[in-house]
């Protein structure tokens, strides 16, 4: 029994190995909990899935960018992670490749490895008389204090990684919020004159015109300058929706009534794409998301086409004010009180 | 572990011994532990080739990009409640209410009827050298609850609930997906489902504490005790702690839905994340209670067949107890991307790497109860070697979801779904064939054949790989779970996965074909047909054991 003791000392000692990092790092608590919360009923009545066609947009301000093949969507046969085009995702990823794979392959092959030679070795054939040996504390205690040391060399980087995925977006950075409806998603810049996108599925015929990849593809874009960190404020208008976007190891839930907060930033001009990853009814499978990633010059175009007004250029004085608290729309109270925490 | 000086031959004679009801009496009424097990253990049968239909419906359909088959299977199922041509998002409804049967069908009335309820009834009084269980009587109302559970699953998917026919909220049955996400009763009949196969667990959990705590044999003490007895003792704790939760949870699930409610609604003052964390303090446990009594079942046959003493008894025994406690304080693991703050997510990733340290002293364990050993390559064997390696492949996909920030592209893809159906498919369903080729000849009196038996692992070893493995290719590409449809770049590996099923399948075949020829023409199995290996006290009884044993209870030295 001094192995399960030892085991439990060691057990406590790795729980204890975050929180004292984290306490280090004295990290903000992102996510807020909405204590309104009287969101979720007007949202309800959101703009209908009836969207402009895509080319309603000015084509000297903006046109819709070809995704380019392999980037930012999956690619056929694959069977690694999609490329990675933001620095926590490209850090993750290098975590996989590094340590998880590594660790999984070893521990499999050595398990793997020992059945294939008890099963040579101790076969009846070759051992008529088994051995009588009930334990062996020396051993007991190698298999316990070792796998202790590979989770300890997997939880440094994995914690670091989290405490890098939870920095908060910097005071200026541009705010989107995403709000998922029953199926389709809704992309509102509240600092750019809080204009709506609203985002549906092409239809295969649609995405082949387009020489986008069908299911993934989306009619209206969401579209935010590259290499910035883009603080988006999730939620849902009905039922619990999840924005992902693979290709930037991005996913959090849009709960209704409760607004998440994540930065995303993505390093290269592209497009990117995603689905939908909870479960939200028959269409859940259907609201795909579409992130187009461009310069700063050609994104605050497209924020023009859209008839927007773009940071230090509006028209109102009152409305260029930094902060986002008075800008989100009406059924967007919680996102105040997300943006306040910041 | 013991040593036995039991004659259980002895009450063969005694006078009404072995006097069996009629028919009737024997299998509506009945109040004897092994009766009940073979009732489990058929009922599992049963909702197990449902289940396992209903995913042989899901691999068909996503066999290849494109709606197939199932606008075709929801017009039938619209015309089967008199309805007519189903429209598309009836159709894509139906998929939601194919992934929600079969799982809720595969964890509530599959896995868990043929372990704690199958193999648990039959074989812990046996091995604990009681006459029965403790409850007679409840431990049948506890199979009894099972069966309207399972009919009101059933016919849920009959009435309407929400798009189209049946309840389309996923096993999770998340809120509000299913309180104002879906309008009309199939989704109360699924709560009430749930309800009735949650109160059946909790008086079989009852059952099981008292017995094994009361009703040992003279001089079994609590470390003599046979592993597999064990692995259900900490499983049957895990009920008793983590159904109730679940039970308020779906009650209150419940009253949202029909009495105006506000605990999973924010506009209301509730919290849908709430529900997530009352499910998955019962779900998380839940997914231990499904693979414990496989470890108590491994744990057997590997000494059996290896004519050795389970390597390091103890540590077996508290690696369990401490997989089920550590198991109670994981469960927001599954919930990473609801928005947890950075610490809760920093410690819920630390605690859950933590449940791999007993799980590897077990597996390690398991190697070296072979170590030394002089195995042999029965059927059950094959089974638990399989397990062993599937479920540390499983096991070591857990530790990378394990990593918040890992997870964060990860989940709810089908990395996810391959992650846990090799511990479950591969883990859970592969012990649950081990322990049933391993007691086959016990409960029925008749040898199973060895090379069907054989070739059912084989193949069906083959077909899940095949099946599951390429998920996790899926799952890194980015495929979420729950789609009826997906991107062509995701049709390579799901056509290679879908081959996998009807792999499978061929193997499920011969199974059967084992079972039917196995009752018919099988060999009259001994008392004790695995020889030295076997020590436990089900083996000093004879094959089947008589309709009442231990009238004098066996003494352990």
């Amino acid at each position: 029994m001094t192995h399960f003791v030892k085991a439990w000392i060691l057990a406590i000692g790795l729980i204890l190995t975050p929180t004292m990092l984290s306490a280090q790092e004295a990290l903000p608590a992102a996510p807020v909990v909405d204590p309104a919360a009287t969101s979720t009923v007007e949202a309800a009545d959101a703009p209908a899935a009836a969207e402009a066609p895509a080319s309603g947009l000015d084509p000297a301000l903006y046109t819709p960018m070809k995704p380019t093949p392999g980037i930012g969507m999956p690619v056929d046969g694959g069977v690694d992670f999609q490329q990675q085009f933001s620095p926590t995702g490209e850090t993750a990823h290098w975590i996989n490749s590094a340590i998880l794979i590594p660790m999984m392959v070893g521990v499999s092959l050595l398990v793997l490895g020992l059945l294939f030679w008890v099963v040579f070795r101790f076969r009846r054939g070759a051992n008529p008389e088994p051995s009588k040996t009930t334990h062996n504390t020396f051993i007991e205690i190698i298999w316990t204090v070792i796998p202790v040391l590979i989770l300890v060399v997997i939880a440094v980087p994995s914690i670091s990684l989290l405490a890098r995925q939870f920095e908060p977006a910097p005071e200026d950075a541009l705010t989107v919020k995403v709000t998922g409806y029953q199926w389709y998603w809704g992309y509102s810049y509240p600092d750019n004159g809080d204009f709506e996108v609203i985002s549906n599925m092409l239809s295969v015929e649609e995405a082949a015109a387009r020489g986008e990849p069908h299911q993934l593809a989306a009619d209206n874009r969401m579209v935010i300058p590259v290499g910035k960190p883009v603080k988006l404020l999730i939620t849902a208008a009905d039922v619990i929706h999840s924005f992902a976007i693979p290709s930037a190891w991005f996913k959090l839930d849009a709960v209704p009534g409760r607004i998440n907060e994540k930065v995303l930033q993505i390093d290269r001009e592209g497009v990117y794409y995603g689905q939908c990853s909870e479960l939200c009814g028959a269409r859940h499978g259907f609201m795909p998301i579409t992130v187009e990633v461009l310069s700063q010059e050609k994104f605050d175009n497209w924020v023009r086409a859209n008839g927007g007004t773009v940071k230090g250029e509006a028209a109102e004085p009152a409305a260029a004010a930094v902060t986002t608290v008075n800008e989100t729309t009406t059924e967007t109270a919680p996102a105040d009180a997300a943006a306040a925490t910041n | 572990m013991t040593t036995i000086t039991a004659d259980g031959h002895i009450d063969d004679h005694a006078h009404d011994a072995d006097h069996k009801p009629a028919f009737f009496q024997r299998w509506f009424m009945s109040t004897n532990h092994k009766d009940i097990g073979t009732l489990y253990l058929i009922f599992a049968i049963v909702a197990g080739v449902i289940g396992g239909a209903i995913s042989g419906l899901m691999r068909l359909e996503l066999a290849e990009p494109g709606i197939q088959y199932l606008q075709m299977w929801a017009t039938a199922h619209n015309g089967m409640m008199g309805g007519g041509e189903a429209s598309m998002d009836e159709a894509y409804h139906l998929w939601n209410v194919l992934i929600t049967a079969h799982g809720l069908i595969m964890v509530f009335f599959m896995v868990m009827p043929a372990m704690i309820g199958g193999f648990g009834n039959w074989f812990v009084p046996l091995m604990i050298g009681a006459p029965d269980m403790a409850f007679p009587r409840m431990n049948n109302v506890s199979f009894w609850l099972l069966v309207p559970a399972f009919l009101l699953l059933i016919g849920s998917t009959f009435v309407p609930g929400g798009s189209g026919l049946g309840a389309g909220t996923g096993w999770t049955v998340y809120a509000p997906l299913s309180t104002s996400g879906s309008v009309g009763p199939a989704v109360d009949m699924a709560i009430l489902s749930l309800h009735l196969a949650g109160a059946s667990s909790i008086l079989g959990a009852i059952n099981f504490i008292t017995t094994i705590f009361n009703m040992r044999a003279p001089g079994m003490t609590l470390h003599k005790m046979p592993l597999f007895v064990w692995s259900v003792l900490v499983t049957a704790f895990l009920l008793l702690l983590s159904l109730p939760v679940l039970a308020a949870a779906i009650t209150m699930l419940l009253t949202d839905r029909n009495f105006g409610t506000t605990f999973y609604d924010a506009a209301g003052g509730g919290d849908p994340v709430l529900y997530q964390h009352l499910f998955w303090f019962f779900g998380h446990p839940e997914v231990y209670i499904m693979i414990l009594p496989g470890f108590g079942m491994i744990s057997h046959i590997v000494s059996t067949f290896s004519r050795k003493p389970v390597f390091g008894y103890l540590g077996m025994a508290y690696a369990m107890v401490a997989i089920g406690v550590v198991g109670f304080v994981v469960w927001a693991h599954h919930m990473f991307t609801t928005g947890m703050s950075v610490n809760v997510k920093m410690y819920f990733t630390a605690a859950t790497m933590v449940i791999a340290v007993p799980t590897g002293i077990k597996i390690f364990s398991w190697i070296a109860t072979m170590w030394g050993g002089s195995m042999n390559f029965k059927t059950p064997m094959m089974w638990a070697l399989g397990f062993i390696f599937m479920f540390t492949v499983g096991g070591v996909t857990g530790v990378v979801l394990a990593n918040g920030g890992i997870d964060d592209n990860l989940h709810d893809t089908y990395y996810v779904v391959a992650h846990f159906h090799y511990v479950l498919s591969l883990g859970a369903v592969f012990s649950i064939f081990a322990g049933f080729y391993y007691w086959f000849p016990k409960m029925s009196g008749r040898m199973y054949n060895e090379l069907l038996g054989q070739l059912h692992f084989w193949i069906f070893f083959i077909g899940v790989n095949i099946l599951f493995f390429p998920q996790h290719f899926l799952g890194q590409q980015g495929m979420p779970r729950r789609y009826a449809d997906y991107p062509e770049q995701f049709a390579y590996w799901n056509q290679i996965s879908s081959i996998g099923y009807a792999v499978m399948l061929v193997g499920v075949l011969i199974f059967f074909i084992n079972i039917g020829w196995s009752l018919m023409a099988g060999r009259k199995a001994e008392g004790n047909y695995w020889g030295e290996g076997a020590t436990t006290l089900e083996w000093t009884l004879s094959s089947p054991p008589p309709f009442h044993q231990f009238e004098t209870l066996p003494q352990i030295k």
